[in-house]
């Protein structure tokens, strides 16, 4: 056989061009990445004290005061949307790829579900609005988690199917050979060999909900006072950030940064609690 | 078709001009065969011949597919079990199956064999030890693993593995155990491990092979059937189909000319 040079020649050539462009593009990436990150941390460190943890925040103009009903208002209204969002999403994530498959309303399922997945959040508070707010009688921290809700579920059904579909096939049918019944199959061994897959969609959806400002504007709105009254208007990381960062007062832009590391951190410390748990169970 | 009057005990399975369908291909055509109890029963013949669609045939696995279709009689101990009616889950339980790949459960050793058991006992916590240590027993492995119950079955070697999806299988105490190429997969060592152990099932148990190597059809096997191109060709005493086959087509497989 042949050498031929200048093919090989040409190929080294083009390799190194897709190298560059490579290591370009991911340097890019990281250089912005690292830049947030360092203003996100130079900010907000200024900001940050004890107070943030045990002071409301302030009226306008006043010096002081902190986040907590803010911080209380967020874990509440996040909490129970994990709390509605993880079995209806798990669910009907398990429906699609262990019960519906390629049935028609498993297509239609999946068709609305990559629908709101893409739907702007702005839409879906425009929509608990209309149908919670505007009927209601008012903002509530019910309909923020209504809204969040809608956010979260679409993650999680896709991520929950999507992790069921990489379980082979021969684990299930392992399962049907021992005379196990389907929803056995399903709970038992595709969600248990799924699991950490189907966690790490429910942090991607805490994540993505956390810092979710657009459709808090128009359901849970804001409180300036403490309220763990979820039928009340309820305070909450992104709208106080929102609010305070485009305020002219300094101590409510200072606020704004605290706020946002706050947030930044509690999602980073969460998701590096699930991946040492998760790599413990693995190591068994 | 040629089939000898072979059956000196009784027979656990019937399989009577039994046609298989997947969607409009035809993949079986009129099956007949008798499945004696407590025997070794072979399926041999080249890739795509259908054996492992019979034996998928056999506890209804293919119901698991829309499209997949069987048509005729499998008599299992005198009960058509292609009956619509036919209860899956309890077929399965009496009628197991071990496949190619090892296939252990994401938990414990120890809830591997339990996780059947439990499906259709209960059982006290000293009589479901007592369970899962006479399975283990059985499939050879008890030794290997009596000290690491509690760690995940995914941590044992690829010839382990198989042989707790045996014992797993062994543990519901069904009356017929199906292997689809249970050796493929392994090494020649345990390959060796899992024929002996089929020697020591067919005691208590049917046991239905499929396998692509002829030698260890001849070595575990009471009775072979050769199949080709979705048909039975011939089926009989495993010594009579090797050393002289009635077929010139079961001849040539066997003596290499062909497959």
């Amino acid at each position: 056989m042949e050498f031929n040079q200048s093919l090989y020649r040409k190929r080294q050539i083009a390799n190194t061009v897709g190298l560059t462009l490579a290591m370009a593009s991911m340097v890019l990436g990281l250089v912005v990445l690292m830049w947030i990150l360092f203003v996100l941390l130079s900010k907000g460190f200024a900001g940050l004290d004890l107070n943030i943890l045990t002071q409301d925040t302030p009226a306008p103009g006043t010096e002081g005061g902190g986040l907590r009903n803010a911080i209380v208002g967020s874990l509440l209204m996040v909490g129970f949307t994990v709390l509605f969002a993880t079995p209806i999403g798990v669910l009907a994530g398990v429906y699609l790829s262990e019960y519906g498959d390629r049935s028609k309303t498993a297509e239609l399922t999946r068709f609305i579900t990559d629908i709101m997945l893409s739907a702007p959040s702005i839409v879906l508070g425009l929509f608990v609005y209309t149908l919670a707010v505007a009927t209601m009688g008012g903002f509530s921290g019910w309909a923020g988690t209504l809204a969040l809700s809608l956010i979260a579920v679409p993650v999680v059904v896709r991520t929950t199917e999507n992790m069921l579909r990489l379980v082979p096939g021969s684990l299930r049918e392992a399962a049907f050979a021992l005379g196990a019944p389907r929803w056995k199959v399903a709970v038992m061994i595709s969600l248990r060999a799924a699991r950490s897959g189907v966690i790490t969609g429910l942090l991607l959806a805490i994540a993505r909900i956390s810092g979710e400002t657009a459709p808090l504007l128009f359901t849970a709105l804001n409180n300036q006072f403490f309220s763990a009254d979820m039928t009340q208007p309820m305070a909450n990381l992104p709208v106080v950030i929102f609010q305070f960062a485009m305020s002219p007062y300094d101590n409510w832009v200072r606020l704004a940064w605290a706020g946002a590391l706050v947030i930044t951190f509690a999602v980073l410390v969460l998701n590096i609690v699930a991946r040492v748990y998760f790599r413990d169970k693995k190591g068994q | 078709m040629t089939t000898e009057p072979v059956a000196q005990t009784g027979n656990a399975l019937e399989v009577r001009n039994l046609d298989f369908y997947y969607g409009e291909f035809k993949g079986l055509k009129g099956i007949n065969l008798d499945i004696a109890e407590k025997k070794v029963t072979a399926f041999i013949g080249p890739s795509g011949c259908g054996k492992s669609t019979l034996l998928r045939t056999l506890n209804r696995m293919y119901s698991l597919y829309p499209g997949q279709r069987a048509e005729g009689q499998i008599n299992f101990y005198g009960k058509n079990i292609l009956d619509p009616k036919q209860d899956l889950n309890l077929l399965r339980a009496r009628i197991g199956m071990v496949f190619q790949k090892p296939t252990p459960f994401p938990m414990t050793i120890y809830d591997n064999i339990a996780f059947g058991v439990r499906l259709y006992e209960s059982l006290s916590r000293s009589d479901m030890d007592d369970r899962v240590e006479w399975a283990l027993t059985k499939a050879a492995i008890w030794n290997e693993v009596k000290d690491k119950l509690d760690q995940s079955g995914l941590s044992l070697s690829g010839g382990q593995q198989q042989r707790l999806c045996i014992a797993r299988t062994v543990a519901v105490k069904p009356k017929v155990i199906l292997l689809d190429e249970p050796t493929s997969a392994l090494d020649p060592i345990s390959t060796g491990k899992v024929e002996e152990l089929i020697n020591e099932l067919k005691t208590d148990y049917t046991v239905t092979i499929v396998t692509h190597n002829m030698q260890q059809a001849a070595r575990v096997s009471d009775f072979t059937a050769y199949m080709y191109l979705g048909e039975m060709i011939e089926f009989g005493q495993t010594e009579q189909i090797f050393m002289k086959p009635n077929r010139r087509e079961t001849e040539d497989y066997i003596t290499g000319r062909f497959g």
